[in-house]
């Protein structure tokens, strides 16, 4: 159907966004492609070494999956950042995925765990990795007639740390600067360690800088510091009413220290 | 009042309000529907400021559905402007401003030009409204931009574009009030101190928005208009004026009213607009203000910027102070100078001061129209006064605490004459209370003032930084000029109180009928209350400035009083007793100390009928039913004082509240329950005020603030621990012994926090001279070291 | 877009239909079309939670949703929490803890606290605070709501809620 509507028709997941510009008169499509009646499209499941989500399942359920709780935790803590309630009621993982709004909690989890994107049109189906689908605000790598369908969240390795933090200027509120993390350990040296941040600029950013210097020089207080230093420098924020650039580029080097340690203390806590 | 106890005045009676609310079976202005009801779009400026060269309304009108689209120009001739002074101005009260008052009047659809960004000029009535949405975005308008006054700094400038072309330097009034010598004992005084302050611009923002609809009767040439508002009697005398009918031709009811708190306590347009739409189409017609159109197009309020001089000696005793300042009023004032005229007599607080100049001007900006919201001129105030104490204190080394207390009036010095008139005309006088008890209270709150001072040393030793921010306001309350009740006897017995109050959420509905039921000794179930519709009472002004506690109480005792008289008369006829002998009783009267000699208010009223089988005695009209216009001498004075404790996040600059104390005095209280909600709302919409809701214009006065996503009202999560302590001194200026409380929670908690920042952050410095408190304002100034933001 | 389609839903228990252009909101066929006033809009933007209903199960923003989406829904509204006992419990409690004034956004609200207490095992303070500012109050400044929604938690998972500590 999108290939038949081309740039007349837009997908509606969710409608947390999207109702909202609609209502605003903003954005005005002739044609809404309804995806909430795809049910199929709504499963969380568990596939060995990744959980497949489908693409209409709701930050809700998201939220109460013990898979995800328990084999991806980063997502469960950024999934109880987003919005209200009643948002996640109905706001879906492939809505705000696709949607790539700079400040939401998802992209940046998906940068950080290195989600991978599940993509069908009529000309059949493709895979996107996550640091190739977000290009600018608003802007994936999706082709108009592309439907995100399904999304590979890679689970957590033992003997890891998670921790997902922002401020925002009320609780629900959009990020002024939120920073997903996740770092795993081998025997006691770091292995790996996966940051993003969003809220900091026209996508959510992977903080390759600070993940280098983590990986080099452990999780100190000093490397951490060093760390956040690296994040705030990574980052290219725009002013808005709500924070100056200057502000949101030194709250993500805060939201980064945070972050790591939280996340440092939390090693060995799963199960 | 009486000569027993009272009954229910006093008790956190459960409010009648509640059972239809809770159940969503109240009436909204929104719900209602009308046989054969149309719908209006209203077409908004999106431009500050622009000449309007043409318009065209053919696209519009040929949309299927649409039944009428206008502009500015098709209402020329049809529709008078609004009054720029919809609140008088009493003579005594302007021969001690000196005013000079040009406050333009409101063209409801501009024809001409544009003055600001939500400002009305084209509307479509269509079958429903999203047609009349669809056709309202086909109207064309030729508009050609004006150079736009963004701010009232930027109005005041030599040159600057004129708003309005008649008000030269953009000055639509200015008054100057004095008391004492200013000069001199500024000249005289050991130490001054001169700051700016500025309070930013936010509003009252009720969750239900702005609505009306309106329906006319051909048969008997009338109108009747439901609107949410705080002031019925208000709307229906400009829609007579503008209609050209009869006062008693129209009649306005506000339904259920979702919020108001100042934000519609004044007529708008679309008041007039919608009943001028009903009685031109001779059918139904609703329009419903959306949250966007709120935002834009409701009044905005605050937005003062402050020049303040003081005066004072080594013990932080203030002798004088000079306040010029600035009001933002955007592009029209709809009640005129009543704000500036509140900040003017409530500057000085609590405090005994006796030089005190004040010198203010109302300037027209390309803003949204600013009216009165919650405080109205006295936040404002708040802000400049309680942080030139501080100021003063930290200039000096003393507590702040401390230099409250030895610049307080004394409960001694009551009533307290202040050398300034109150906008009622009269020379103010605080009329009771005791003002350094109150702050020890609020102290005592957040755990007294010498504890507080060794945990603020020992937490700053571990890097953590705690604030004691403080903040006393006093607040005129009552005010006139009159209040209109009606009260009868029922045939069924029952007392019916009408008043021309109008509640927004107060609970009157029961509160009043505590006050009828004492008044009566009945039981409270037999009181009805009919509230906020002009075919009750003649004549009645409105829920706005912490009125209706005090004046339609007095309206409901006078008017009573003359029903009493014949209830007595009638009873002593016909319990052929002398009138001196009986007393109110459980819904009767009867004779003292003979229980059963006595009669139901339902057997007096069938006696009171008119006929062949009344039992009046001589001279006694017929009928139960008393009506009375209660004008108060002037204002009761309530008062309050403030204490928060924050902590500083100075890694984000975020304020955590710990603990907030109000100790307020209202006076007797009629609800507690009731009085405290209204309290800790005001408190909460001052919090919000003070860290979150802004409406932010660009430099050429584009507003920023359009949605709910960037105004941000405070939620559940972000209040914190609050506690309000009240006193009770009996106001002695009418027999309840009430004093008005809707606004009082919202006037301190700006000054509040942003003293209890700087009072944290003193290791760094920081002065914070204007609201909103921002967070990343503290991290600039822990960053930056010293630092002053104003 | 202006094309009208039928809509059959389950209201409150009952099955209820009406006609719907495609674009209509679901609050809008609530108020406009099924006449259940009750459901407040106070935003039309997801912001301020006065329309919020439950939709099978879960609490949603009508204003965010079109009517042709809660075709076969199951759709709850302040209207169907009394029943013929009398009042919901959480109403009597808002009553009671002075959780309302103006009670424009007491609909709302009565929906959000139903699904953040039913659908979890407890809660504490905290957590309903953070629970309940998906919906605004400007009236009460929280107070009453808080207290009511404690209550209605207490009831629900048979043990009160922590505290979040201070002078509340």
């Amino acid at each position: 159907m999108l290939a038949e509507f081309e740039d007349s028709a837009r997908p509606l997941a969710g409608g947390q966004s999207l109702v909202p510009l609609l209502n605003f008169r903003l954005s005005r499509p002739e044609f809404l492609i309804d995806l909430n009646g795809l049910p199929e499209l709504s499963d969380i499941v568990d596939r060995g070494d990744h959980i497949a989500i489908g693409a209409m399942t709701r930050e809700r359920s998201i939220e109460n999956s013990d898979l995800v709780r328990s084999k991806a935790p980063l997502l469960h803590e950024a999934t109880t950042h987003i919005a209200h309630l009643p948002i996640r009621s109905r706001g879906t993982i492939g809505g705000s995925l696709a949607n790539a709004d700079p400040a939401a909690e998802y992209p940046a989890v998906a940068l950080a765990l290195e989600f991978e994107m599940v993509v069908q049109s009529v000309r059949g189906e493709r895979r996107i990795k996550a640091a190739d689908f977000f290009e600018d605000v608003l802007t994936t790598a999706l082709q108009p007639d592309e439907l995100l369908i399904e999304i590979h969240v890679p689970k957590i390795p033992s003997n890891s740390g998670w921790a997902f933090v922002e401020i925002a200027r009320r609780h629900g509120d959009f990020a002024l600067a939120g920073v997903a993390a996740q770092i795993t350990l081998e025997k006691s040296s770091l292995k790996d360690a996966k940051l993003a941040v969003c809220g900091a600029g026209s996508t959510a950013i992977r903080l390759t800088d600070a993940e280098e210097i983590i990986l080099r020089d452990g999780i100190g207080d000093d490397a951490i510091n060093a760390a956040a230093a690296a994040a705030a420098a990574a980052v290219d924020p725009m002013s808005d009413l709500h924070a100056s650039a200057a502000h949101r580029q030194r709250l993500t080097g805060v939201m980064t220290s945070r972050a790591l340690k939280k996340a440092a203390a939390r090693i060995g806590s799963l199960a | 009042m009486s000569d027993t106890m009272p009954t229910y005045i006093g008790r956190s009676v459960v409010r009648r309000e509640d059972d239809r609310l809770i159940q969503g079976a109240g009436t909204f202005v929104g719900d209602m529907k009308l046989e054969g009801m149309l719908h209006v779009a209203i077409v908004r400026s999106q431009l500050p400021h622009a000449k309007i060269n043409a318009m065209d309304m053919r696209a519009a009108r040929n949309v299927e559905g649409v039944e009428l689209a206008l502009c500015g120009a098709d209402l020329k001739e049809e529709l008078p402007p609004i009054s720029g002074m919809q609140v008088a101005a009493p003579k005594t009260w302007r021969d001690g401003m000196d005013p000079r008052i040009e406050i333009p009047d409101q063209t409801l659809v501009p024809h001409d030009k544009l003055r600001y960004v939500g400002e009305p000029y084209a509307l479509v009535v269509a079958k429903d409204r999203y047609i009349a949405e669809d056709a309202a975005e086909l109207v064309e308008g030729d508009f050609e931009i004006l150079p736009s006054i963004a701010n009232a700094e930027a109005a005041a400038k030599d040159g600057a574009a004129l708003v309005h072309d008649h008000l030269p330097g953009n000055i639509a009034a200015s008054l100057h009030a004095k008391t004492g010598d200013g000069e001199a004992a500024l000249d005289s005084a050991p130490h001054r101190l001169k700051k700016r302050f500025f309070h930013h611009r936010y509003a009252a923002m009720p969750m239900e928005c702005r609505g009306v609809v309106a329906e006319y009767d051909s048969r008997t040439d009338s109108v009747t208009v439901w609107s949410s508002t705080q002031i019925v009697h208000w709307v229906r005398r400009e829609v007579a004026n503008a209609l050209d009918m009869p006062e008693e031709r129209v009649r306005v009811v506000a339904p259920d009213v979702g919020g108001g708190f100042g934000g519609k306590g004044h007529v708008y347009p679309e008041d007039i607009l919608i009943a001028y739409l009903a009685k031109r189409l001779g059918r139904p017609v609703k329009w419903l203000e959306d949250r966007h159109e709120h935002l834009l197009n409701a009044a905005h309020s605050r937005d003062n910027l402050f020049e303040i001089e003081v005066g004072y000696d080594d013990d932080g005793r203030i002798s004088v102070i000079k306040n010029n300042f600035l009001v933002d009023s955007g592009a029209y004032s709809p009640v005129g100078a009543a704000i500036a005229g509140n900040s003017i007599a409530h500057f000085m607080g609590p405090y005994d001061i006796p030089h005190y100049e004040a010198d203010c001007k109302i300037m027209m900006t390309n803003r949204t129209p600013n009216a009165p919201y919650r405080g109205a001129g006295r936040p404002e105030v708040a802000f400049a006064m309680e942080r030139s104490i501080d100021l003063v204190a930290n200039e000096l080394g003393h507590d702040p605490a401390e230099v409250r207390f030895r610049n307080m009036i004394q409960p001694d010095q009551m009533p307290f004459a202040v050398g300034l008139p109150y906008r009622d005309g009269v020379m103010i006088e605080y009329d009771s209370g005791d003002y350094p008890e109150a702050l020890r209270k609020a102290l005592n709150g957040v755990g007294g003032l010498d504890a507080f001072r060794k945990r603020q040393k020992e937490a700053l030793a571990d890097g953590r930084y705690l604030g004691l921010g403080l903040g006393c306001y006093v607040e005129g309350t009552g005010i006139g000029p009159f209040e209109g009740a009606t009260v009868k006897i029922d045939p069924s017995g029952k007392v019916m109180v009408a008043t021309g109050a109008c509640p927004q959420g107060q609970g009157h509905e029961t509160a009043f009928a505590q006050v009828a039921a004492d008044i009566w000794k009945v039981p409270i179930e037999d009181v009805v209350v009919t509230l906020a519709d002009t075919s009750h009472v003649t004549m009645g002004y409105g829920t706005i400035a912490s009125r209706s506690a005090v004046t339609a109480s007095g309206a409901i005792q006078d008017s009573s009083d003359k029903v009493k008289e014949k209830v007595f008369a009638i009873a002593a006829n016909v319990l052929e007793a002398s009138e001196s002998d009986l007393e109110l009783r459980d819904g009767s009267i009867g004779v003292k100390g003979v229980p059963e000699m006595s009669m139901t208010l339902k057997e007096v009223a069938r006696a009171a009928l008119p006929g062949w089988i009344h039992q009046r005695p001589e001279g006694i009209e017929a009928g139960l039913e008393g009506t009375a216009y209660y004008e108060p001498p002037t204002v009761t004075w309530a008062y309050a004082a403030n204490a928060a404790v924050v902590e500083i996040d100075t890694a984000t600059g975020e304020i955590k509240i710990e603990n907030y104390v109000e100790v307020h005095d209202a006076g007797t209280l009629i609800n507690p329950g009731i009085a405290d909600g209204q309290v800790k709302g005001g408190l909460v919409q001052g919090i919000g005020g003070g860290l979150f809701e802004e409406l932010s214009y660009d430099e050429h006065g584009q507003l920023m603030t359009g949605s709910f996503m960037d105004y941000l009202l405070p939620t559940a999560s972000d209040v914190p621990p609050i506690n309000v302590i009240h006193s009770e001194t009996p106001s002695p200026r009418n027999a309840f012994g009430f004093k008005g409380l809707g606004e009082g929670g919202a006037i301190a908690p700006p000054v509040v926090i942003a003293n209890a920042v700087c009072d944290a952050l003193k290791p760094f410095g920081a002065e914070i001279n204007s609201t909103p408190v921002r967070a990343e304002e503290i991290l600039d100034i822990i960053e930056g070291g010293a630092a002053a933001v104003s | 877009m202006t094309a009208s389609r039928k809509i059959t839903l389950t209201l409150n228990g009952e099955s209820v239909s009406g006609e719907a252009p495609a674009r209509m909101l679901l609050v809008d066929y609530l108020r406009d079309v099924l006449d259940k006033t009750g459901t407040h809009v106070g935003c039309e933007h997801g912001v301020c939670g006065a329309c919020t209903v439950i939709v099978d199960g879960f609490a949603a923003r009508s204003c965010l949703m079109f009517a042709a989406q809660a075709d076969g829904a199951e759709v709850r509204t302040v209207e169907g929490l009394a029943d013929q006992d009398g009042l919901h419990p959480l109403q009597k409690l808002f009553s009671e803890h002075r959780a309302l004034q103006c009670g424009f956004c007491t609909p709302g609200m009565l929906m959000t606290a139903i699904d953040l207490v039913e659908s979890s095992e407890s809660l504490n303070e905290e957590e309903i605070r953070v629970g309940m500012s998906a919906a605004l109050c400007r009236c009460t400044g929280y107070e009453g709501i808080i207290n009511a929604v404690k209550a209605y938690a207490e009831q629900v998972h048979g043990k009160p809620p922590e505290n979040r500590g201070g002078n509340v």
